[in-house]
């Protein structure tokens, strides 16, 4: 037998709050002292070569030419517009490319808990093969063979004189209405507004009570009737600019361009095989007595998937499914190669060359990744929490 | 892009002091030059069957390894991009970037460079398809055009087709592989680039007779190594071993007859050669054999042409400006002496 022994009396220091307190402080301290040393030694250096710094050089004029901007771009404007050019070609092409992966991805899904077995096979080698390649090699291969199996301007593919299909694109009327346009768009987002808090009052009213009013028919009167009645009384005229061989190219009308195709399949495909699989994992999770109540309860196969699964489902998904759309935000980047006018192209490219100020336009670069990321990180988060507490 | 990142990260953390004088120390040190080339342009920098660089612009890297280590193969080569080509000279991956880059006054001044002689005048041009008809730049209103991003190229076509009250479709790439892929894919009517560059890359298309070059040039493309500003003393022995290869051919040194020449040549190829009493080697800082070295181990500018860009060679091109102002071109070395 011994006398217990009791604990040493700590010192100040040696107390683990006050320790780890002097740890964090100690590397904080040095995490600063680290960035700081990067960027006074970064401009040291620049300056001592004569190498011009700063940001200045956005507001110059940047004399080139981008083949895609929904903003108003031409070889005057400054590289600061071609920076948010970019930015919105990246934008834009992210979200078409997570519609598609998600719808896709969904399908593929539901495809591998099939009892079909064809389906369910299907499903599986689409998604071993679409996860197993890399991006890069996805997306070539997509370009190139759209820009090798179809034919020059000249030998288009027509479709009834209004889709036209080439190596240059896929070119598509563009609806056109004059000044009185407005009324009808206005027309168009108070029937959208109308619809929504219809919808969502329905809802409310049908949680509370367990019985709500039917509300379907909002959405086509919001949808398509108002604008509808809007444009017949405006007396608006709609017309169509349809695409026409003029020189060596279609012109006029709306262009998809083979770098924008072929981006959105690589990226949209690719990660459609993963959401496949994190659907189907989410889908697998949900316990198998809850889909045994619901039947015993009356419901059909669909409405289990609907109602009982589905929502316990999305718990599980959502996290991952977050984690893909930032994937595929990112892999935006790779479509640089295949000449798509995104970031890396024009600001860590072009940019970058012309103006030799690299530090910068890598920083502007990183930025835009940094914020895009950080947001659907938001987004995402935000459903997730809903997901949580509410159930849908 | 990982070179780019790589580059960028020596600039940020490289010490004070650093590779701004020196670059011959380091040189001296490390025993081989670092020499920045295209990623394969036929006829400039591309590597041969067995894997080793050649090219008219690899032997200004050969050239100037023979003049400072006394050793022609003493060249490391690092193939760089339009974007990466300049961080990597500027953050010191490279001593010298002889790399088919044009001479301007933005990559003189705001990127802190300075450019060796030019060793090759060129110009931009147009490629298109025999079959399209086009026989003039004139007619190209409404076409899609690939053009290499980051390159003077890509600011001459926009400015030109702006001057003439054309438009145009660009379809930019970062690799000129990619931008050559894409035309001979049909995605362009219209390939632009340095004249050389488009006969270079004509010779790797599928079918390399289906496509004619248009008679005219957009722009003057002054071609030049280029090295980092601020140190003169290697900025010197580039510029000199440049103009030792000219004026080789001026005075009718040739790899052959070289040693015949250092022993009975005129007092100007003696100078060159540095068989007289009065040697240049101290000025540049090396030795008095230097010049003999540079020419030796390629011969003169004008066997550097013939060799690599010249009729015989698979680019077939024509000397034009860059023949001696003494046969009605415009190359010409400032004196040696």
């Amino acid at each position: 037998m011994t006398a217990p022994v009791l604990p040493p009396r700590q010192i100040f220091w040696t107390r683990r709050r006050v320790k780890s307190l002097v740890v964090q402080a100690v590397f904080l301290g040095g995490l600063a002292w680290l960035f700081y040393f990067l960027f006074a030694n970064t401009t040291a250096n620049l300056q001592r070569q004569g190498i011009a710094s700063g940001f200045g050089f956005l507001s110059q004029r940047a004399g080139f030419d981008v083949s895609l901007s929904f903003l108003p771009f031409t070889s005057d404007s400054s590289y600061g517009r071609a920076f948010w050019v970019a930015v919105v070609n990246a934008l834009v092409l992210s979200a078409l490319g997570i519609v598609l992966a998600t719808v896709l991805g969904f399908g593929l899904g539901l495809a591998r808990v099939s009892k079909n077995w064809l389906i369910a096979r299907l499903a599986t080698v689409y998604i071993e093969i679409f996860r197993n390649i890399p991006l890069l090699l996805q997306l070539f291969f997509w370009y190139f063979a759209i820009l090798r199996q179809l034919p020059g301007p000249k030998e288009s593919l027509v479709l009834a004189d209004l889709v036209i299909l080439n190596n240059r694109g896929l070119y598509m009327p563009r609806p056109q209405v004059d000044q009185s346009g407005w009324v009808i768009m206005v027309c168009f987002a108070a029937g959208l507004c109308m619809a929504l808090v219809m919808t969502l009052r329905a809802r409310q009213q049908r949680l509370k009570t367990g019985h709500g009013p039917k509300c379907w028919f909002w959405w086509p009167i919001g949808l398509f009737a108002l604008p509808l009645t809007a444009y017949v009384l405006s007396g608006a005229s709609l017309s169509f600019v349809i695409p026409e061989l003029r020189g060596f190219n279609y012109r006029g009308g709306m262009l998809m361009l083979p770098e924008m195709l072929a981006a959105l399949l690589g990226l949209g495909f690719y990660i459609s095989a993963a959401i496949g699989e994190i659907v189907r994992s989410g889908i697998q999770g949900v316990d198998r007595g809850q889909v045994e109540a619901a039947s015993a309860l009356g419901l059909g196969r669909r409405d289990i998937m609907r109602l009982v699964v589905l929502p316990q489902a999305m718990r599980i998904i959502i996290p991952p499914l977050a984690t893909q759309y930032l994937s595929l935000a990112k892999n935006t980047s790779l479509a640089a190669a295949i000449a798509f006018p995104e970031i890396i192209s024009i600001v860590a490219g072009t940019t970058l060359t012309q103006t030799g100020q690299a530090l910068e336009a890598i920083t502007l670069a990183m930025l835009f990744y940094m914020s895009v990321s950080l947001s659907i990180a938001a987004v995402m988060n935000f459903l997730n929490y809903r997901v949580l507490r509410h159930g849908n | 892009m990982m070179k780019l990142l790589t580059a960028s990260t020596a600039i940020t953390l490289a010490g004070t002091g650093f590779a701004l004088a020196g670059t011959m120390d380091d040189i001296k040190a490390r025993g081989h030059i670092q020499c920045g080339v295209t990623q394969g342009v036929p006829g400039f920098s591309n590597p041969n069957d067995a894997g080793d660089w050649t090219g008219f612009d690899v032997d200004i890297c050969r050239a100037v390894a023979a003049a400072v280590l006394s050793d022609a193969d003493a060249v490391r080569y690092t193939p760089l991009s339009n974007t990466e080509r300049f961080t990597a000279l500027q953050s010191g991956e490279v001593d010298i970037l002889s790399r088919t880059t044009t001479r301007t006054l933005n990559r003189d001044t705001a990127l802190g460079l300075n450019f060796a002689p030019v060793v090759f005048y060129d110009g931009q041009g147009f490629m298109v398809r025999e079959s399209s008809g086009i026989t003039s730049a004139m007619e190209l209103d409404g076409t899609t055009v690939c053009v290499s991003a980051g390159s003077t190229s890509e600011l001459n076509v926009a400015d030109y087709f702006t001057a003439n009250n054309m438009t145009y479709e660009p379809v930019r790439f970062e690799k000129a592989d990619e931008v050559l892929a894409a035309y001979d894919a049909g995605r362009c009517d219209v390939y632009t680039s340095d004249l050389s560059g488009l006969a270079a890359r004509r010779l790797v298309m599928q079918n390399p007779a289906e496509h004619v070059m248009l008679k005219e040039t957009i722009s003057k493309e002054p071609l030049a190594p280029a090295v980092r500003h601020g140190d003169d003393a290697w900025f010197d022995i580039v510029t000199w071993t440049v103009y030792a290869l000219i004026a080789a051919e001026e005075l009718g040194v040739t790899a052959a007859n070289i040693d015949q020449m250092k022993a009975e040549g005129s007092p100007d190829v003696q100078r060159l050669l540095g068989s007289s009493e009065t040697g240049t080697g101290e000025w540049v800082g090396l030795d008095n054999d230097w010049a003999t070295r540079a020419i030796a181990a390629g011969g003169n500018y004008g066997e550097l042409w013939a060799r690599h860009l010249g009729p015989d060679t698979p680019l077939k091109l024509a000397r034009g400006l860059n023949e001696l102002y003494t046969n009605g071109g415009i190359q010409y070395a400032m004196p040696i002496k």
